[in-house]
């Protein structure tokens, strides 16, 4: 059936972002119980055949969209544009959308009668056999439209060809209705938020992060503007199953399990700021299509289509997974191409080392307790302990796959979590503290742990920031307050019950073996710092974390025996895995700064300890201490063999300070991120013989790693073609066996990571040299696109920071890309008394050390303090920067950076 | 009396630069002397120079035919600038001015007309942030002088033909040592403490040395295979703070920098009624001078302005040749040489 396209005159208005020939109304038939047989209804939807036409190309198949309560097609005008634009066509070729207004809903007609979700799911298949759908359709959805959408989805099996979700939820199964929607449909206010007034509509609209602008708004209002066009906003709200005794629970239940066996490829987009479709839906939706591609925005929220562009994902997306016919032939062409380093090959369990030496009695973990004491396990107890708690976990339900998220300070108890889920094959999430409190929290809802282990202040926070996983007390609490606590914490375990637990199976002999975990399975989820926007989460497999200890072991010659000092959170967790003794010492890890000397040469004396790793912050307080150490701790320190300085660039000043501390120690520095650590490595004596450069030399890339450049076009624009060719500067990318697997629910963070095959784009710039040394310019987003060409900050910061009175400095531009100039912004010493102009002296003195580097300067300011990363206090927020200059300069309210 | 100079580039095409009073006209007509035009100027004071000079006004049709008479192209500066002033005036020179003289240039059969204009005929009060020429705005550009050539400018460029083309060029804030324009009113009103900074000068703004302007300028006309039928900014392409730029000249002029600052909202608030009152007052004759603020000055010193210059220097094929601090080196050797 041909559905009309609307005449002119019944155009209300031009809504922003509807093009002139979408709208239709159709006449179809109702097979819907609600109606009587014989019926037929008035459809009114949004319908880009004529766009498909207008490219003369067959369309790939049909996106069949569903919008929820209170929205309407509307909600969907990106995708009907984005359907048929150049890259749309050129990735995969154009798509079809047809956005519906539900009945009651929209323009489609107010039909009088109370429309059940049974009702809807079969109004949907009534309109698609109207039209005649033909080929493969996508279905597509949110809000309640959600599962309209998943409900036609199941009962089109032969015709679906994917699924696409937004902040919707299928909720039964132990889940509750969310808070604001249980208010939505308390009797007091149901009739009067939904109908009556335009509460409800207003509400959902103000969702929008940012807010929508007023002609938008108006649209969206445009088809509810009276009570009476209202009833079917209500009718969706009542129909809501808020139990088992509602008439629409067997509608809800049947499509909430028959997802289970869809097998078509699904792709989630999710706002996770939505206040009622939360991040608990999307979790409990991966329970049920757990083969889905996610992308979490972080910021947006619940009218994720206004708030960010799905569009381009969405078609990408389509184009790779959903391919028309040629482009399905070319992908197994792109399918047999060499794959990413570090899919074969030989592999060694995690675990190997702790099971060859579960006989020994010689140390393997060390705590340094407060009281100058220590706390030691032998190698045979870490392996018993390990396997006792994985027991324990395994009883509580924790399995394979399931992820597990330790907020644990490190040393012996976090070691023998992070074994016992290894074990298991649980995923070990590990944010630190060093995110801080937002930054954790941000972390931890991403990732979605099953499980949440932490010590009690971590527990605490769980229960504020509402956490979501099963939570486990890291400790036994004090017997006085232990049931309080325990109840107020929401606890359903404590570590040590575990192990005890764990302890009785083994002494009973009633222990089944446990299997070992599948190599390409995901092991840990590790965050970024952040420095850069909110941290995220970095998904490593067993084979992909083996091979992080193995390019350790191979570049640095870390033979089991060795014994390490622990100050460098993601390395100390391979200890055991090396084979290595680790001893941790006392200090506040949320602090890397609190490390001393005196603490890292006693932890160093406890195990003659001939390796450390640390952080620059922490190695920066251990040089400021350095006049506290005893005869007997310089003497632990003299033994050193190797010192690893790890998590940013050091300045070559304190590294020699370091040397006078430890003189026998060769002091390396690896350059890496938690994609890939580590990637290059150069020690003191390499960094005095690179001398002065553009940028921050690196050195060579470690055992097993490639490092290559792709180039930078006028624009920004990565070009790419990874070059060797020294002095090409672009953007830096690795390939080794230890690049993380992917992203965490960061589909298009991913594809942008992978999007030149066979290598991980790093976004950091930077370029080799003729030695085959690498050199860090820094990050792609710090770049200027000057009209003389792209530059790099790196060298003009390194020149300004030698003016005298300048603490630190960036250098930043601002402007359209092509046409950028150059601003620094310097902290000064003293600082100085508000942000602004530098003084024309200062200024003048600035201008001209950049000018040496070939980096002339619109403006110079000054600042009290640069926004910085809160994980390591040292990478500036030059972006955030870059925003605060243009503001400044423009004669605008600047405010903080 | 030969009117052409010793160089060989203009090959002796005749050239009429009308507004030759000021330090641009005067910069440009002595630029293409230089290099080998036979020069004509038209200005409405006598000038002792080595060329042919009319003296007169282009709103007079008879000066304008006279003027254009055995012409092969025309440079047209002459134009009423001022902050002030009633909009008839404006009108009579600039678009009834501009009008007569392309009329006349038509009837002579002169081929390429460069229409000198100003990038404030395309602003509109929001700061300009690295963006490129933007339509001349007659209805919306601010102020009686912008309004008035971004009409010149829009009929200038509507003329553009094969037979008789036309480009126009928008210097950005021309200074230079001899400069009445801007770095004369910076230093007397510096000298006199009456200069303020807005916004504490932050305000990041592109300007053109004279020299450079003056190029861009005969560039256009040796240019005009390319440039016909465009409005092209030039400027030095290197913007500065505002309140830096004013030091630069206080110090090269030997005067105290402004050391105080007003908000810009409030400049900009009580420029509307300060220009209101001078207005009036003037037309009254009891003031003869330009205000002390205006709302248009107080917009140009407390927004930003600078421009994308790869299109205009890619379309002239120039690159300014005197940099900035060059430029404010020159000029404090100018205050010097005076004492």
């Amino acid at each position: 059936m041909v559905a009309a396209a609307l005449p002119v005159t019944e155009l209300p208005e031009p809504w922003p972002g509807v093009r002139a020939g979408w709208r239709r109304t159709l006449s179809v038939p109702s097979t819907a119980p609600v109606d009587s047989p014989g019926t037929s209804r008035q459809w009114h939807f949004l319908d880009n055949a004529d766009d498909v036409a207008a490219t003369g190309m067959e369309p790939v198949g049909t996106l069949l969209c569903v919008h929820g309560n209170p929205t309407w097609s509307y909600l969907w005008r990106t995708l009907l544009a984005g359907a048929t634009s150049p890259a749309a066509v050129a990735a995969g070729g154009p798509w079809r959308v047809i956005a519906v207004d539900q009945l009651d809903m929209g323009f489609s007609e107010r039909t009088g009668t109370f429309r059940r979700l049974e009702d809807r799911i079969t109004d949907l298949g009534d309109l698609t056999d109207a039209l005649g759908l033909a080929g493969p359709v996508v279905s597509v959805g949110h809000d309640w439209g959600g599962i309209i959408s998943l409900g036609w989805a199941t009962r089109h099996r032969d015709q679906l060809a994917g699924v696409v979700l937004t902040n919707t939820a299928v909720h039964p199964g132990g889940f509750t209705l969310p808070p604001a929607l249980k208010l939505a449909l308390h009797p007091a206010v149901h009739p009067w938020g939904t109908k009556t007034s335009p509460a409800f509509l207003s509400v959902t609209h103000g969702l929008a992060q940012p807010a929508l602008s007023e002609d938008v708004r108006a649209a969206f209002m445009a088809p509810y503007r009276s009570a009476a066009r209202r009833d079917g906003v209500g009718n969706f709200v009542a129909d809501i199953p808020a139990g088992e005794g509602h008439p629409s629970w067997p509608a809800l239940d049947a499509v909430s399990s028959g997802i289970r066996t869809l097998d078509v490829p699904a792709f989630m987009l999710w706002g996770p700021k939505d206040p009622v479709f939360s991040d608990r839906y999307l979790r409990d939706l991966l329970t049920r299509l757990p083969h889905a591609d996610v992308h979490r925005f972080e910021g947006a929220s619940h009218l994720v289509q206004e708030d960010r562009d799905i569009a381009t994902p969405t078609f990408a997306w389509l184009a790779q997974n959903v391919p028309s016919r040629s482009q399905a032939h070319r992908g197994a062409l792109a399918d047999a191409a060499p794959g990413h380093a570090g899919d074969a090959g030989a592999f060694t369990p995690m675990l190997a080392q702790l099971d060859a030496r579960r006989a020994e009695t010689s140390a393997a973990v060390v705590d340094m307790l407060p009281n100058g004491s220590t706390k030691k396990l032998s190698w045979a107890e870490l392996a018993r302990d390990v396997d006792d708690l994985a027991a324990g976990l395994r009883e509580l339900g924790v399995t394979a796959g399931d992820r597990v998220s330790l907020l644990v300070p490190p040393g012996i108890n976090l070691t023998t979590l992070i074994y016992a889920c290894l074990r298991l094959g649980a995923i070990i999430v590990v944010a630190d503290a060093g995110l801080g409190t937002r930054g954790m929290s941000r972390a931890i809802k991403g990732a979605g742990p099953d499980y949440l282990i932490g010590i009690e202040k971590a527990l605490l926070g769980a229960r504020l920031y509402n956490w979501p996983g099963v939570k486990i007390a890291a400790e036994d609490f004090t017997p006085a307050t232990a049931t309080a606590r325990k109840t107020v914490l929401n606890v359903a375990a404590t570590i040590p019950q575990l192990m005890a637990n764990g302890r009785v199976e083994r002494l009973a002999g009633t222990r089944p073996g446990f299997s070992t975990a599948d190599p390409e399975t995901d092991a840990a989820v590790l965050f970024t710092s952040g420095s850069t926007g909110p941290a995220k989460g970095v998904v490593y497999t067993h084979r992909r974390l083996a091979a992080m200890r193995d390019t350790l072991a191979a570049t640095y010659s870390l033979d089991a025996g060795t014994a390490l000092v622990a100050g460098f959170a993601p390395f100390a967790l391979l200890g055991p895995a090396l084979g290595a003794t680790t001893v941790t010492p006392d200090m506040d890890v949320t602090a890397p700064r609190t490390l001393t000397a005196a603490a890292l040469a006693n932890a160093a004396a406890a195990i003659n300890a001939t390796v450390v790793f640390a952080s620059p912050a922490a190695l920066v307080n251990v040089v400021a201490t350095a006049a506290q150490l005893a005869p007997g701790q310089q003497k632990a320190l003299a033994g050193v063999e190797l010192l690893l300085s790890a998590g940013a660039p050091l300045a070559e000043q304190l590294l020699h300070q370091v040397q006078t501390l430890a003189p026998n120690a060769a002091l390396h520095t690896p350059y890496g991120m938690t994609e890939a650590l580590p990637v290059t490595d150069i020690d003191l004596a390499g960094i005095g013989a690179a001398g002065v450069g553009n940028g921050v030399c690196v050195g060579l890339p470690v055992s097993g790693a490639q490092v290559a450049i792709a180039p930078i076009d006028a624009d920004g624009q990565v070009i790419p073609t990874p070059t060797f060719d020294a002095s090409v500067t672009g953007e830096i990318l690795v390939s080794a066996a230890h690049v993380k697997e992917r992203y965490d629910r960061l589909w298009i963070t991913q594809q942008r990571s992978t999007s030149i095959p066979g290598w991980h784009r790093s976004g950091d710039i930077g370029h080799l040299d003729a030695q085959g040394r690498l050199w860090v310019e820094g990050r792609m987003e710090h770049i200027l696109c000057t009209p003389a060409g792209v530059k790099t900050p790196v060298a003009a910061e390194q020149a300004v920071e030698l003016v005298p009175s300048v603490a630190r400095a960036a250098v930043v531009g601002i402007g359209p890309a092509g046409t950028q100039v150059a601003v620094a912004i310097v902290e000064t010493n003293p600082a100085p008394k508000r942000s602004g102009l530098a003084s024309p002296a200062l200024a003048a003195e600035v201008r001209a050390a950049a000018l040496s580097v070939d980096m002339p300067l619109a403006a110079v300011l000054v600042i009290d303090s640069m926004p910085t990363d809160v994980r390591h206090n040292s990478k500036i927020d030059r972006a955030k920067l870059s925003r605060w200059a243009g503001r400044m300069l423009a004669g605008e309210k600047a405010g903080r950076p | 009396m030969s009117t052409s100079g010793p160089g060989v580039v203009g090959g002796g095409r005749r050239v009429l630069v009308t507004g030759t009073s000021g330090l641009l006209g005067r910069s440009v007509a002595q630029l293409l002397f230089d290099r080998g035009y036979s020069v004509v100027t038209l200005q409405r004071r006598a000038v002792d120079a080595p060329w042919d000079s009319l003296q007169g006004s282009v709103a007079d049709p008879d000066v304008a035919a006279r003027a254009v008479h055995g012409v092969d192209a025309i440079v047209h500066l002459a134009a009423k600038v001022s902050f002030t002033g009633a909009w008839d005036e404006f009108v009579a020179t600039n678009i009834v001015g501009t009008r007569q003289l392309i009329t006349a240039a038509q009837h002579a059969g002169v081929r390429d007309f460069v229409f000198v204009s100003s990038p404030s005929v395309a602003h509109l009060g929001a700061s300009i942030v690295g963006s490129g020429a933007g339509a001349a705005s007659p209805e919306f550009a601010r102020g009686h002088y912008a309004r008035s050539k971004a009409a010149a400018e829009e009929m200038a460029l509507a003329e553009d033909s094969p037979t008789f083309r036309a480009t126009a060029i928008r210097p950005h804030i021309v200074w230079g040592p001899g400069d009445t324009q801007l770095v004369e009113r910076v230093v007397e009103r510096a000298r006199a403490g009456r200069l303020p900074l807005l916004d504490g000068g932050r305000a990041l703004i592109d300007t053109t040395y004279v020299d450079n302007a003056a190029e861009a300028i005969v560039r256009g006309l040796e240019r005009m295979d390319y440039a016909h039928g465009q409005a092209l900014v030039v400027t030095n392409g290197e913007p500065r703070p505002v309140g830096e730029l004013i030091a630069g000249i206080c110090a090269a002029a030997g005067v105290k920098a402004p050391g105080y600052s007003v908000p810009g909202w409030l400049a900009r608030g009580a420029g509307s009624a300060i220009e209101k009152a001078w207005t009036a007052a003037g037309s009254r004759g009891w003031v003869h001078d330009e205000p002390p603020m205006t709302r248009f000055l107080a917009e140009q010193l407390s927004t930003a302005h600078w421009f994308d210059q790869r299109h205009t220097q890619a379309v002239l094929d120039w690159t300014p040749a005197v940099s900035l601090d060059e430029g404010l080196a020159k000029l404090a050797a100018h205050y010097r040489a005076q004492g």
